[in-house]
């Protein structure tokens, strides 16, 4: 069995006006050295495979036609064993 | 002239689908039938409607899991063969994310949801689906909408503007493109595209909801006027 943690991010050359708005919220709170805050989505999924081949592969082929929308947004992947 | 075959896909979440279907049965009097997104085929239908509303409650992204529906695949076979097809608000966010229309719908840029009248130039007015405006006329249709933020690739836009395929266009009340009159931030003040073959129209605002003159505005028939005069032209 295998764990894949998918992170999802709106590309860089995309405006985040919700990372904005918390970052305006980060200065509010008084860490005025804060920038560039970014908002993302996390997904994290069980993959039933015996290799760590295959559970990659199917990690990057959800997040490509899934979970992220490659117009938009760009995704990063961990895929580890896990102990049953 | 026979009624037109009009289908109104429902998805769980689908909140404009029966506004869909009174205006397209009971104000403009064609032969309408909804649609369950399990159903693996569209049937006999001529037009297809993606309604607005909040398809799997916007999980993931606006429309990323209803283009995994059932009966999706018929409808891109459908608008691969040269169907019509209009997907309003979530309707076009489903069609851009099942790959008929280009581009994406971002969140708003004032992250609000918006609902409000407002006014549309129509932009070419030789297409299937605006045949009776006139170039360049002023709409009022009402938006109401969180993430209607047009967004597309530098290249694809280029491509648009020169295929005229951008159909709509967020303006003032005479038709001028200001900053203030684009409600979400949409590039190049983008309301609604259609694809190249000029079958596939999308767009955020809501002509269902202005087409009773009961409610005192009726641009919106213009659009299922359209719809049905492309069919009557056809047989001609």
């Amino acid at each position: 069995m295998f764990h894949s943690k998918v992170f999802v991010t709106l590309k860089k050359s995309i405006l985040d006006p919700q990372g904005k708005a918390v970052e305006q919220g980060i200065h509010s709170l008084g860490f005025e050295s804060v920038g560039n805050v970014r908002i993302g989505k996390y997904i994290e999924m069980d993959i039933d495979t015996d290799l760590q081949e295959d559970a990659e592969r199917m990690t990057k082929q959800i997040s490509e036609k899934l979970l992220a929308n490659l117009v938009m947004e760009s995704f990063s992947f961990t895929t580890e064993l896990v102990q049953e | 002239m026979e009624k037109v075959k009009i289908g109104v896909v429902v998805f769980p979440g689908s909140n404009c689908d029966h506004d869909a279907q009174y205006v397209a049965e009971t104000i403009m009097g064609q032969d309408v039938r909804l649609i369950w997104h399990k159903e693996g085929s569209l049937g006999d239908v001529e037009v297809v409607i993606l309604p607005g509303g909040f398809s799997y409650g916007d999980y993931l992204r606006c429309g990323a899991i209803a283009r995994f529906s059932p009966v999706m695949k018929d409808v891109v076979r459908f608008a691969n063969s040269g169907g019509l097809v209009i997907g309003i608000c979530n309707g076009f966010q489903v069609l851009t994310e099942a790959g008929l229309l280009p581009g994406v719908l971002l969140r708003n840029k004032s992250l609000l949801f918006i609902c409000k009248y407002l006014h549309l130039r129509v932009e070419n007015a030789n297409t299937k689906f605006t045949n009776t405006c006139t170039q360049g006329e002023v709409l009022e249709i009402p938006i109401a909408h969180g993430e209607g933020n047009y967004f597309t690739d530098p290249e694809t836009l280029v491509r648009l503007e020169e295929n005229r395929q951008i159909v709509f266009r967020y303006c003032d009340p005479t038709g001028q493109l200001t900053d203030e009159a684009n409600p979400n931030g949409s590039i190049n003040s983008i309301a609604g595209i259609i694809n190249e073959t000029g079958n596939v129209l999308g767009m955020m605002p809501h002509p269902e909801r202005v087409s009773d003159p009961v409610l005192g505005h009726t641009d919106g028939r213009k659009i299922f006027d359209s719809i049905i005069k492309s069919f009557v032209l056809q047989q001609v």
